[in-house]
């Protein structure tokens, strides 16, 4: 798509290094490639992303020249950091939120390829090396997050280990590698230390491929039509977009500072601020955020299949939920790339946005406690029959008084040893996590599959420039349209 | 470069000419020549990979002794070994009594209270004492006992995640824990020393 290049050394020494090692011509090229003219803000996720990754590697250097990675000095070295190093608070809040604002902007980055079918021929690779990269993120974060050993590092890192071991046959060898030992401790914090400052450069790497792929058959666009002519449908890359992707960085800069200065613990949780202690385990185990969604898919699955234990089938579950985005290019069976001419796809999209998001808040609640109650709460009284089977009675509003549960219990046997306790009824988060997990299965299994054969698709522009210019019609036509002249 | 090629395909030829179609002893080369090299790679990385397992010192770590008789009546104590916790209860007479009593209630994971201890060395049982795993079967979360001042609703374990109920035998009765307690490997090497291994 690019075209061959229109570079041209200026110098006796450009023309030298031209010859050796072309890469002024490299960066030339990458800055005149032709971009669709239409793109929206959407698109400067992919510029964003990259400046994360960049902080992100440069705090965590910094991290690593003051952390220790012991299951003793550990929690002490991060206090170490927080409260004597020189701005070590901010470095580390900068590193431990920017996570956070990494995968806000990978999972904007994703709904916009899956809105806009970027994932489509012929850009199938860019979407898969795009998942590989999110795969890398997740384990990077993953492992990250047990480096602090608060008590949510050691019992969050206990539960996700504990999974792999469900898998039958090949789990236990590999969760035995994974902790170095029967159980998370110094091996397994070293191992993650060192994992945890390699991803990052291996992420690094899939990202260069990932822009090599796309840099073959170029953007995708708002509208999904393809480039047909150079001159009318594109732009040079700077200064247009490399300002349009600078602008958006800068505000999304803005909220980064506002996490990192004004809530820098918002979205971490309490208890990894109390040391990792093996032998007591917090209340409610949760992971971070971005892994809300994928742990509620994984806690939906409380029922058995044939042979297979709800356990496993929850692992299964949570693994496929990522591991279907792979062959999303193949399960979207339309000819049409972008939803906005989707008019079906459309709203099943925007319903997928909102089970995702749902899904999330199902991670982090207690599957077993309501989204909302029925109504008021009553008691009921546990017994025993005579007989020797444990019983429930029904629901009473009162203790006291006609046809309470008091006036139950007196015309039971004493021996029946009953008590009372407290029965809620409501609409369960375990039910809600069921009803959205399916609903994520569906979408890509069923619905994208069957939307390609079954739904009519709206009238496509016939070309970039036509649907740019159709759109700024009521603007006197010489304002509208100056770009092309530039880009010549 | 292409004057190389050239004479590699040429001598190519002359092989084919020998050789049956399709097949030449360049084929051979060359199958023989990756499995080495995938051989070789196989060999590199056993090490590699191997090293990930327990070391030698985090195995040696792998058991270790306890003396049951200073736990106290109606307590347990609460053992790590090699990060894994492990419960030591010295039940009291009512607990016990309990534990055999229920021994034929409908249970999820069936077992009676003996079957879940030791024998000491000269045969007999010390009921007494009850060893086991302190994980949850439920998420491996650490269940609280009589010293964090909550028993449950049978007087054992209650796991404060997800709500399981233990009896003073370890097993499971109520919440979703789908296995009793483990009882895990170990021996009497005396009336009051125990040695537990993972």
């Amino acid at each position: 798509m690019s075209g061959p290049s229109t570079y041209e050394p200026s110098n006796g020494l450009t023309k030298w290094l031209d010859q050796r090692l072309p890469i002024v011509r490299f960066n030339h090229d990458l800055m005149t490639f032709p971009t669709p003219k239409n793109l929206n803000y959407w698109w400067t996720f992919g510029g964003i992303l990259a400046v994360c990754l960049v902080v992100q590697i440069v705090t965590g250097i910094v991290l690593a020249m003051h952390y220790v990675a012991s299951t003793q000095d550990a929690f002490a070295s991060v206090e170490r950091i927080m409260r004597d190093i020189d701005y070590g608070w901010l470095i580390r809040n900068i590193h431990a939120n920017g996570a956070s604002m990494f995968f806000l902007a990978v999972y904007i980055h994703m709904f916009r390829g899956l809105y806009y079918g970027s994932y489509k021929s012929p850009r199938e690779v860019i979407w898969i090396l795009g998942v590989v990269i999110y795969l890398l993120m997740m384990a990077t974060a993953f492992m990250g997050y047990v480096l602090p050993w608060g008590q949510m590092s050691f019992h969050g890192s206990a539960v996700i280990t504990n999974l792999i071991g469900a898998i039958p046959v090949i789990g236990e060898p590999i969760k035995t590698y994974l902790m170095g030992g029967p159980a998370i401790g110094d091996p397994t914090l070293n191992r993650f230390f060192s994992l945890h400052y390699l991803l990052p450069f291996v992420i690094a790497g899939i990202v260069v491929l990932h822009i090599w792929a796309l840099h073959v058959p170029g953007n995708n666009n708002p509208t999904g039509v393809s480039v047909k002519d150079v001159k009318k449908d594109t732009l040079p890359f700077h200064p247009y977009y490399t300002v349009k992707d600078g602008f958006a960085i800068i505000v999304f800069f803005l909220l980064f500072a506002y996490f990192v200065f004004y809530a820098p613990n918002a979205l971490g949780h309490a208890d990894n601020s109390v040391e990792a202690n093996p032998l007591q385990t917090p209340a409610h185990i949760v992971p971070e955020w971005y892994l809300l969604p994928f742990y509620a898919i994984l806690r939906a699955i409380t029922f058995d299949i044939g042979p297979i234990e709800a356990k496993l089938l929850g692992v299964i579950a949570m693994f496929g939920s990522i591991g279907i985005l792979f062959v999303v290019p193949w399960l979207d069976t339309s000819k049409v790339r972008s939803m906005r001419y989707r008019p079906i796809a459309k709203q099943l999209f925007v319903l997928f946005v909102v089970a995702g998001i749902g899904l999330g808040f199902c991670g982090a609640n207690d599957p077993d406690k309501f989204v909302f109650k029925f109504g008021p709460d009553k008691l009921v009284v546990n017994y025993v029959d005579t007989s020797g089977v444990a019983q429930v009675s029904g629901r009473f509003d009162n203790f006291e008084g006609a046809g309470g549960a008091q006036e139950f219990i007196a015309k039971l046997p004493p021996s029946s040893g009953a008590s009372v306790a407290v029965s809620e009824e409501g609409f369960k988060w375990l039910w809600l996590s069921q009803i959205l997990g399916a609903y994520y299965f569906l979408y890509f299994l069923v619905f994208l599959p069957l939307l390609g054969i079954i739904e009519k698709p709206k009238a496509r522009p016939p070309s970039i420039a036509d649907s740019v210019r159709k759109k700024h019609a009521s603007v006197p036509a010489a304002a509208v349209n100056p770009a092309p002249v530039a880009a010549e | 470069m292409s004057e190389h090629g050239s004479k590699a395909t040429t001598a190519n030829a002359g092989h084919g000419a020998d050789a049956p179609a399709g097949e030449t002893r360049r084929d051979f080369i060359h199958i023989a020549a990756a499995s080495v090299a995938a051989g070789g790679v196989a060999a590199v990385a056993w090490p590699f990979i191997q090293q990930l397992g327990p070391a030698a010192d985090t195995r040696a770590a792998s058991s270790a002794e306890v003396d049951v008789s200073k736990v106290p009546e109606g307590s347990e104590i609460r053992v790590l070994i090699g990060g894994m916790p492990f419960f030591v209860r010295h039940r009291n007479a009512v607990e016990m009594a309990k534990a055999v009593a229920d021994d034929k209630l409908p249970m999820r994971d069936p077992a009676t209270d003996e079957s879940r201890l030791v024998k000491m060395q000269d045969g007999t049982y010390n009921k007494a004492i009850l060893v086991t795993s302190g994980l949850c079967t439920h998420l491996g979360c650490v269940p609280v006992g009589p010293a964090q001042g909550s028993t449950g609703e049978f007087g054992g374990w209650y796991c404060p995640c997800h709500g399981s109920h233990y009896d003073t035998s370890g097993r499971i009765r109520k919440g979703p824990a789908p296995k009793n307690l483990a009882v895990p490997k170990y021996e009497y090497l005396s009336t009051s020393m125990i040695k537990i291994s993972l």
